[in-house]
């Protein structure tokens, strides 16, 4: 048996490095990949502690995140079509329209 | 360190090494590779945990129809090479400062938790997916459907948002 607090470490760290990757990239794309692996980092979590409680909601639960996740990608891929067919740029630092 | 640890370790290396290849890879498309290669490994690490419908929707939906999503977009829009900006010095101090303080609130919480968690003896012999198909069409039937409406939407949103407008 692995200890549950090896999977919670995991997934801290998977977690802190899709919001380094939220910061750091410049690539809108990128940015929206980074969201999915702060996603699956939670699953991970939940996944854990389903186990460790002998409880199959958190197992529901990460279905449910992986139906708006895939709903998400979907509208937010449509936003990105979009931004790159309106401003010719995928680069985040260039899309400063509302920037004063 | 027994079987299931050493299969753990390798699993979460292959996890971490992908997450940390997204964030260096300059190219999108290398990037989204390395990001099939944590999910692919955290599927891994479902069936270790014995959840294996999780990990069997885990591949199919994030590993296929998500991914190749992502793909579909990178090529159609021929994304190439990210330019590197620098960081601004105004924010680089506050940023860094907030991800020291989200690390403690995070490392305080694993802590914590560890005490509160109370580990309960696993079977392992009953199938997790009988489970989990009782409680989504007993328990949590509403938001189930309350999903298909979800996916309804944001396939019109995303229909209409990438529709080219007629001029």
């Amino acid at each position: 048996m692995v200890p549950t607090n090896y999977y919670v470490i995991l997934s801290a760290i998977l977690f802190g490095l899709g919001v380094f990757a939220f910061i750091f990239k410049r690539n809108i794309i990128t940015i929206f990949m980074s969201i999915e692996l702060m996603l699956n980092a939670v699953n991970l979590a939940f996944v854990a502690f389903s186990q460790a409680l002998g409880k199959l909601d958190g197992q529901v639960f990460v279905l449910f995140v992986i139906v708006v996740a895939a709903a998400e990608a979907a509208v937010g891929l449509g936003i990105i079509i979009l931004i790159a067919r309106n401003r010719q740029t995928l680069n985040v630092e260039r899309v400063d329209l509302l920037k004063l | 360190m027994t079987a299931p640890i050493v299969v753990f370790f390798v699993l979460a290396a292959l996890a971490v090494i992908g997450a940390v290849s997204l964030i260096l890879q300059k190219h999108p498309i290398h990037s989204a590779l390395s990001l099939i290669v944590v999910m692919v490994a955290l599927a891994g690490l479902y069936l270790l945990l014995g959840a294996e419908f999780v990990a069997a929707v885990q591949i199919i939906v994030y590993g296929g129809a998500i991914m190749v999503l992502f793909v579909f977009v990178i090529m159609l829009l021929n994304a190439g090479v990210e330019e590197h900006i620098s960081v601004s010095k105004m924010a680089g101090a506050p940023g860094l400062l907030l991800v020291v303080a989200l690390a403690g609130v995070v490392a305080a919480t694993i802590a914590q938790s560890s005490e509160s968690v109370q580990i309960v003896p696993q079977t392992g012999e009953i199938s997790s997916t009988l489970g989990i198909s009782n409680m989504i069409f007993r328990e949590f039937v509403y938001p189930f459907e309350l999903t298909s409406f979800l996916i309804l939407v944001a396939v019109l949103g995303a229909t209409v948002l990438a529709q080219r407008e007629k001029s």
